[in-house]
């Protein structure tokens, strides 16, 4: 069993990233998620695994560094939150394009612009449709706490190099903020140059004799070529489908169905025991990826369901994957709270009933 | 005349080469305009890492501009980087491999405008990179728009009746700005319009790699260079443009050099 401790959503991020081998951090303060950043330079890494913390001058500098870092191969990560996420769309892209892993959390607050500095999940579009220009996907993760925002470092770095693509954990300022229990695990040590040199043929290492040099770019201006290249990336998004990954919470039985991620789902799963104490049969299904998205199960239960409520702080991002994923097969309504605001079990039982179980 | 390809062999022997390319030039064919200094500065570079023996432990950063397609020409581990963040990723690099060799090439609309808060912040840190920055104070890739180096009253394609100063700001001293800022070791303008300059521009991208060997910091050579096709000229008058132009704005000399008093 890891040692186990108590923290905030946003040091777990942190010490997870120490632990999961990761050869460099960059960011830029940004509430609420200042803390990462806090909690490595107070931690000082780089005397106990040599790895980097810097604090950039921009979230357009810091996305860029990890352009600059993973393309030589190395483990590297940042975290913001929304407004910091935008500016760095242009980087994402690249690296999408250049097929360069690397790991990004968002600690989502409400929006758009400045917005609050209050939870939300108004990220969704942004996170799993591309975010910047041109055709590509990120793998993304939903953690619903404390503990899965240690794990999904480690994951996520391990899904980033498996596809050789950014990966995104989409948390939200409850996550980041609130305290849990959290085991952690254990320390992975970062991987020597011979290591990064076997496992990443591709990576500018600098180029020894036995091979040709590494280029990493972007660019292609020849179309048939480039169109040949995002048809490489379409396949690897359509692999990515294998480690699609959800929760089933309470619905074997269920009548009724909430659709949410992160923050939503802990709600979400005091709607279910509510409603369950009233006799309303209803089960929680969370995803955890949201990209891919696991619409195979939700498709499923879609079929044993007679109405189906998608919970998330947004405007509803979430509802439009949900309704794709069930072609329309049972009523799918949404509900949530905007602009920082957070909804309680009440607030989403409520609208459970009023939207769905009054209705269907 | 009948010359048959044979017949070169007789010529092209080891004891008459007098001048070959560098091997860590590649046999791309470049893509630069007849009369353009990239090509000048690119050999410049790539002698300099073949001299120093650096050619495994090098990576270097390509741009958006002319220069975008850099690492076609170098025979060395490339990235290409956004508009303007080539330090960005520089910085990352050289941190996180200290033994390796890292240096941008980046044009004067790429450094200096989109560029400009990656560029000083990397100078401030004293990131231990060079820099070749290339001024010919133009937009070539794009088509001759205005770059923050174009000179005043320099016709541009977004200054069809001269760069105005009042409307369109002042031509930037860049290399002249970073020189001020305490994390710059080795700040020097050089250029390849003349032999002897090409001459003290490669002595010069010389020492800013000696500096990342020495890890003294950073290190930026600005090199002022000639764009034919978007300034309108042959590249003969090109080249004397250069010298009564741009030269007198942008004076020639170090601005920050090891043992040179500021």
């Amino acid at each position: 069993m890891g040692e186990i401790r108590l923290m905030m959503g946003n040091e777990a991020i942190a010490e997870a990233a120490i632990r999961a081998g990761c050869d460099g951090y960059f960011g830029y303060p940004i509430t609420p998620q200042s803390e990462v950043l806090e909690y490595l330079m107070a931690e000082k890494p780089y005397e106990r695994t040599g790895m980097v913390v810097l604090q950039a001058e921009s979230e357009v500098a810091s996305i860029n560094m990890l352009y600059g870092g993973g393309a030589a191969g190395k483990r590297v990560m940042t975290t913001s939150s929304s407004p910091g996420i935008s500016l760095m769309q242009e980087g994402i892209s690249y690296m999408a394009g250049a097929e360069i892993p690397c790991l990004i959390a968002n600690v989502v607050r409400g929006g758009p612009g400045l917005g609050t500095i209050q939870p939300s999940q108004s990220d969704y579009f942004q996170a799993t449709k591309g975010g910047g220009h041109g055709d590509y996907y990120l793998f993304v993760l939903a953690p619903s706490s404390v503990q899965e925002m240690s794990d999904f470092v480690k994951l996520g770095f391990e899904m980033a190099f498996k596809y050789r693509n950014p990966v995104m954990i989409l948390s939200d300022g409850v996550i980041g903020q609130v305290m849990e229990k959290v085991e952690l695990f254990d320390p992975i040590p970062r991987r020597t140059e011979e290591e990064i040199i076997k496992e990443c043929p591709w990576a500018t290492t600098g180029k020894t004799p036995n091979r040709e040099r590494n280029i990493i770019t972007s660019l292609d201006l020849d179309p048939i070529r480039q169109e040949k290249h995002v048809m490489h990336l379409k396949e690897k998004y359509e692999k990515m489908k294998e480690d699609a990954m959800w929760e089933n919470i309470k619905t074997d039985d269920a009548e009724y169905l909430i659709v949410a991620y992160g923050s939503s789902a802990r709600i979400g799963q005091k709607t279910v025991d509510l409603a369950r104490a009233e006799g309303i049969k209803v089960g929680l299904y969370r995803p955890i990826t949201l990209y891919p998205f696991p619409d195979k199960e939700l498709e499923r239960l879609s079929k044993q369901v007679k109405g189906i409520l998608s919970v998330e702080m947004s405007l509803g991002q979430l509802v439009e994957d949900v309704r794709l994923a069930v072609h329309d097969r049972v009523p799918v309504e949404h509900y949530g709270r905007v602009g920082g605001s957070i909804h309680t079990p009440f607030q989403v039982l409520n609208a459970l009933k009023e939207k769905i179980v009054n209705k269907y | 005349m009948d010359v048959k390809f044979e017949s070169w062999k007789d010529i092209i022997k080891d004891e008459n080469i007098v001048f070959k390319k560098t091997k860590v030039l590649t046999d791309n064919v470049l893509s630069y305009c007849p009369g353009c200094g990239h090509g000048v500065a690119h050999r410049l570079i790539a002698e300099t890492i073949e001299e120093m023996g650096i050619q495994d432990q090098t990576i270097g950063i390509a741009p958006v501009g002319c220069s975008v397609l850099a690492y076609e020409f170098f025979d060395i581990d490339m990235q290409q980087a956004a508009h303007g963040r080539a330090t960005a990723l520089a910085t990352a690099i050289k941190r996180l491999y200290p033994n390796k060799f890292v240096f941008t090439y980046q044009g004067d609309g790429d450094l200096a405008a989109i560029g400009g808060n990656e560029t000083m912040h990397a100078c401030n840190r004293g990131e231990n990179i060079v820099v070749i920055f290339i001024n010919n104070g133009i937009y070539g890739m794009t088509g001759g728009q205005m770059a923050p180096t174009t000179l005043d009253g320099m016709v541009t394609a977004t200054s069809p009746y001269g760069r105005d100063p009042q409307m369109m700001g002042h031509p930037l001293h860049i290399t002249e700005l970073v020189a001020m800022l305490p994390g710059t070791y080795y700040v020097t303008r050089q250029s390849v319009h003349k032999p002897a300059n090409v001459r003290k521009a490669k002595k010069a991208i010389k020492e800013a790699f000696q500096c990342q060997i020495d890890r003294k910091g950073f290190s930026i050579v600005e090199v002022l260079s000639t764009c034919p096709t978007n300034w309108g000229m042959t590249p003969i008058d090109a080249l004397k443009w250069l010298n009564d132009n741009l030269i007198p704005y942008y004076p020639i000399g170090n601005f920050r050099r090891p043992g040179e008093d500021k």
